[in-house]
């Protein structure tokens, strides 16, 4: 009886169809959260099972003691502000003239012309592989990595600003330039928002890069930050200390993505 | 009584050239249109109405000739577009893209406010003063399009199918809605379609251009009386003749060209 009904009323079926879909989506929200939990059980039980080998791959429960003890030492905490502290002023060298440069090649066509073969050129060069160079330029303190990682940055920030100009469809033009809008309100209205979603992605793209040079930078010609620690601690097969440092620098881009993404929301609500 | 003139338009021609290919958009245009009128540009595709919107929005640069648009003396832009579909800012909302024209001018803000809620009331737009276009259907969007252009109260204002991509319901609204204002201000309209019912529903005078290169091949008064209606439109005999008179010089030219 009560089955007949709810086949028959179209309400209850496109409610229960609807309840479904959402029983789906908790699902996939699931699915999400579990992966990397999974992983991590996974990895327990193997290494204590010593199906893989412990001392390559110590059980994540012992790096988290590491960690705690490292981190009650103090020591890791200098490490993690170095590293932070290069990252962020490295990124913010790179990512400033890259908007500054990528708005201006967009804008004007012969900035672009000019600008655009130099970046072409220089763009396949590792910024890593200049590292010896940076250094004798540059020390062995901090500037030589903030200059490195600016380095890195610049260029998908460089490019993805000036990609973004040349893509704001034609018709805005039009509409600014009918509407009388002088070149200082075309900047504002119309250059800048509209380059804003491609530019974003640039930065978005330099973050990540700004953490895998941050590692390796650190790893030649310095004496502390998470890279130093992670190569130190190899080269002293404490790999359980190596490993913080690998899930440090996960856990900061994993935050950082999420921290970029919510500017993102906010800088572009008509998206 | 004759009404003064409004648009001026003489010798105009537009050649767009390239290497491979020159093309005569534009052949010795010349027509006036009078203060007040309602004029409608109907043409088979390529004939080079768009273009000659372009030169009069100063979009576009003729190559030969030259055309005017008498100023009335008082503080306004000499005119405004309302663009195809796709004109509305995506990134200013709908009551910033209103006011878009007014802002560029630098007018007082109250001025500005005042303008921008008065066209926005007009359109019915301002319960979505401050959405952003992506959450608007297509006939809403034309509204902020129209809106703007009127708010900006130009001299002449230059529309370019601005409801070709609107379904037949939503574009018998804004038709209607478009007369409504403009009966209103009683601004110099030139109005590019297709759609011959649409020319027959709002304009004083048609032009009919012919195929490349463009020119004015005729001219059709429409002698409906105001405020009109699509019933009117369609029972009226004068209207049915001017139909068939347009459409057989459309099928001619399409005809001609594919010869």
């Amino acid at each position: 009886m009560k089955k007949t009904a709810v086949r028959f009323d179209p309400f209850k079926v496109e409610q229960e169809e609807w309840k479904r879909q959402q029983r789906k989506e908790r699902y996939k929200k699931a699915l999400t959260i579990c992966s990397p939990i999974f992983v991590l059980l996974l990895w327990e039980f193997l290494s204590r099972t010593a199906l893989i080998d412990p001392r390559f791959f110590p059980p994540p429960f012992e790096i988290l003691k590491t960690f705690l003890a490292m981190g009650m030492s103090g020591e890791l905490f200098s490490h993690i502000w170095i590293s932070l502290y290069r990252i962020f002023a490295g990124f913010l060298l790179g990512v400033i003239p890259g908007v500054i440069i990528g708005l201006l090649m967009g804008l004007y066509s012969p900035v672009r012309h000019f600008i655009s073969p130099l970046v072409m050129a220089l763009m396949p060069i590792p910024t890593l592989a200049l590292l010896p160079l940076i250094i004798i330029l540059f020390g062995i303190g901090d500037m030589s990595k903030v200059v490195t990682i600016a380095g890195s940055v610049f260029f998908p920030v460089v490019i993805n600003t000036a990609a973004g100009v040349l893509n704001i469809d034609a018709i805005y033009l039009d509409v600014a330039k009918n509407y009388g809008a002088g070149s200082k309100e075309y900047f504002f209205k119309i250059a800048l928002p509209g380059s804003l979603p491609v530019m974003l992605e640039g930065i978005q793209m330099g973050q990540a890069i700004a953490l895998l040079t941050i590692v390796a930078a650190e790893m030649m010609g310095a004496t502390s930050g998470i890279g130093y620690l992670i190569w130190t601690s190899y080269k002293a097969f404490l790999l359980k200390e190596m490993f913080v440092g690998l899930i440090l620098i996960s856990f900061f881009g994993y935050l950082f993505s999420l921290g970029l993404r919510m500017l993102q929301k906010k800088l572009i609500p008509w998206r | 009584m004759e009404e003064p003139s409004k648009i001026v338009i003489k010798n105009l021609t537009k050649v767009f050239y390239k290497k491979e290919s020159r093309v005569t958009a534009l052949d010795r245009m010349t027509t006036t249109i009078k203060d007040g009128e309602f004029v409608c540009l109907v043409g088979p595709s390529g004939c080079g109405k768009t273009t000659l919107l372009r030169i009069l929005a100063g979009l576009e640069k003729a190559s030969t000739g030259s055309y005017q648009i008498v100023p009335s003396g008082k503080d306004r832009p000499l005119q405004s577009m309302v663009f195809q579909e796709k004109g509305v800012i995506p990134w200013l909302t709908v009551k910033e893209n209103v006011a878009f024209g007014l802002k560029m001018r630098k007018l007082p803000k109250s001025i500005i406010q005042e303008r921008t809620d008065y066209y926005l009331k007009k359109t019915g737009l301002n319960e979505s003063a401050s959405l952003y276009p992506k959450e608007l259907s297509g006939g809403m969007k034309q509204r902020v399009s129209i809106a703007r252009a009127f708010a900006n109260d130009p001299e002449i204002l230059l529309m370019d199918e601005p409801f070709a991509a609107l379904d037949e319901q939503n574009k018998f609204i804004l038709q209607e809605e478009l007369l409504a204002i403009w009966t209103e201000t009683k601004k110099t309209v030139l109005f590019i379609t297709h759609s011959i019912d649409e020319a027959l529903l709002l304009a004083d005078r048609i032009l009919l251009m012919s195929a490349q290169p463009g020119k004015i091949a005729s001219e059709i008064q429409v002698h409906l009386p105001r405020p009109r209606t699509m019933e009117q439109v369609r029972a009226d005999q004068g209207a049915a003749a001017a139909f068939m008179e347009i459409r057989k010089h459309l099928q001619d030219e399409v005809q001609a060209s594919r010869e």
